[in-house]
């Protein structure tokens, strides 16, 4: 089997053809958000928010509503209910955020056990990248398009929402508005991502992509390029390897984004395990050159420290 | 005249921490205001009700004769805050943080013009930081990082500033090159408010001084205001005070 084989052989079918449309459009609108919510901290947060949209998503099937429109009403209830439980007790958020998602997620559960449906809605919770129709990749289309161009459009009041909030603020912007409207992305991208890797698994588009391009680059506008891009092949060459293996699409999506974070982490130019412990190890070899030259004694050596 | 900065007799309460008790400041245009007082004492408080970013329990700020959020939306007041606010690792260069100054005067999507550019350029080059400005901001020493954010406040063109402790943990240079910097700016006809604790720099710094604790106790001159008794009663040298109100934060 040639490399053009292994690509050009799935695309003979039609679902197969969907299938990596989909995952692109996914792959493409989560990596960009992403940027933003690693560099906020709020990787926990798009976790609990992807998490709390199953109930809303199986509401909206059963009234025969937008799925986005249940997810952003539960996405935000999921905000509102962690910050209650936050500010008016002593549980702290990370505890209130555990609570409320997995609740939110139970509900979701129990209502795909006793809602009798037609398509089978546990599909929303591990994805069925291979089933989607034709109305199905409008929807996501669509949403995905909408997302995209908002956050194109505000990407620089994001940026500086998620540098320096207090800035925002002096100039005349809303951080609170900002931040509803990240919120909202979230909830909108996480409808677009779980029908290609589930609800369980979205998490991982919204989280891996950005954390490896940041990994990357020192430069804002580099990641929101990098982030993408990446994420759009690891999630194509995910579906491709699922074929071939006749294994879990979804798994493979975000086991390829997974090893492409590992590799990163390891052999980044500048951020790499590697390429920092090589500087660390020339540094201390031209400091033992410098003080042996210097004629003193064997020299003592360097600790180990961590480059901030 | 009306004042630039109008602080009328604004409280402000953090749960049961009384962190400003009626405190009432005039600011004038073409000065540099020196705000002394202990930590704790209420600076930042009174830097944040400014700003409109604390709601005052009672009392009324007026900024240029306008409210605080109306002032903020004209972009008239700029901000420079204590630093620890602020992700360090972040990846933005120096110039990309400069350039944040100009946003409000930019569209939706705060594209920069060539002009924008210029001001950026012109705001770094007169914190000395023109060679720096492609660095990643957490790359740069304490004293530089602060000069970025002075440039910002530059970039931004306000009529007013708002400095909170801008000499913490600073460079000899980095400190000389903004006290120039906001004596030129306040030369030009801008209002300069600097909380401070460091009371040698405040003759070659300020025009005038407030003392604060929690309210203020002196508005002055500079001499007047180190004069020792009052420095004592500032930092509750002289009447007991309990330790643990108005905790900044």
């Amino acid at each position: 089997m040639t490399v053009l084989d292994f690509i050009i052989e799935p695309l003979q079918y039609e679902f197969m053809v969907r299938a990596i449309l989909t995952t692109t459009i996914a792959a493409v609108v989560c990596a960009v958000l992403s940027c933003w919510l690693v560099l906020t901290g709020w990787s926990l947060m798009g976790d609990a928010v992807s998490h709390a949209v199953l109930p809303g998503v199986v509401l909206a099937y059963l009234i025969g509503a937008p799925f986005a429109l249940g997810a952003l009403v539960f996405g935000f209830l999921a905000v509102v209910l962690i910050g209650a439980i936050r500010d008016t007790s002593r549980v702290k958020e990370d505890a209130a955020i555990g609570i409320v998602f997995t609740t939110l997620f139970a509900l979701g559960l129990v209502l795909i056990s006793v809602v009798p449906s037609q398509t089978d809605l546990t599909h929303i919770v591990f994805g069925n990248i291979l089933g989607v129709s034709d109305a199905d990749l409008m929807q996501i289309g669509i949403l995905a398009a909408l997302a995209f161009v908002v956050l194109i459009v505000k990407r620089r009041d994001l940026t500086l929402y998620a540098f320096d909030p207090t800035h925002a603020h002096a100039i005349g912007l809303s951080p609170r508005k900002l931040g509803a409207l990240l919120l909202g992305l979230l909830a909108l991208t996480s409808v677009v991502a779980l029908q290609v890797v589930g609800v369980i698994l979205v998490v991982a588009m919204l989280i891996i992509p950005g954390a490896t391009a940041y990994l990357l680059t020192d430069r804002f506008g580099r990641m929101l390029i990098i982030a993408p891009a990446l994420s759009a092949v690891c999630s194509v060459t995910g579906i491709m390897v699922s074929y071939w293996m006749d294994a879990s699409s979804g798994g493979l999506v975000i086991l390829v984004q997974g090893i492409a974070f590992a590799l990163a982490y390891l052999f980044s130019p500048r951020q790499g395990l590697l390429a920092r412990s090589l500087v660390r190890r020339s540094r201390s070899r031209r400091a033992a050159r410098r003080s042996l030259r210097s004629g003193g004694a064997a020299p003592e050596p360097l600790p180990f420290t961590r480059d901030s | 005249m009306t004042a630039a900065i109008d602080v009328r007799n604004v409280t402000v309460r953090y749960g049961d921490v009384l962190a400003l008790d009626d405190a009432i400041l005039q600011v004038d245009a073409g000065r540099v205001t020196g705000l002394i007082g202990m930590n704790g004492s209420g600076k930042s408080t009174l830097f944040k009700s400014i700003m409109g970013a604390v709601r005052p329990e009672s009392g009324t700020v007026r900024i240029g004769g306008l409210p605080p959020a109306a002032a903020r939306a004209s972009g008239g007041v700029a901000y420079v805050p204590q630093s620890e606010d602020v992700d360090w690792a972040f990846p933005v260069s120096v110039g990309d943080v400069v350039m944040m100054g100009r946003y409000g005067r930019l569209g939706i999507t705060r594209r920069a013009g060539s002009a924008d550019r210029r001001a950026v350029e012109d705001a770094l080059e007169r914190v000395e930081l023109t060679d720096l400005s492609d660095r990643q901001i957490g790359s740069l020493s304490g004293g530089q990082k602060k000069r970025a954010f002075v440039a910002r406040c530059i970039a931004q063109d306000a009529e007013t500033l708002l400095l909170d402790e801008p000499f913490a943990g600073v460079d000899q240079r980095s400190e000389a090159t903004i006290v120039r910097l906001l004596r030129e700016l306040a030369g030009a006809g801008r209002t300069v408010l600097v909380s401070t604790h460091d009371l040698h720099a405040l003759p070659d710094l300020a025009d005038e001084a407030a003392l604060l604790l929690r309210r203020v106790l002196f508005h002055g001159t500079v001499r007047e205001a180190l004069a020792t008794e009052r420095l004592a009663q500032a930092f509750g040298l002289e009447s007991p005070m309990s330790s643990e109100a108005g905790d900044e934060k």
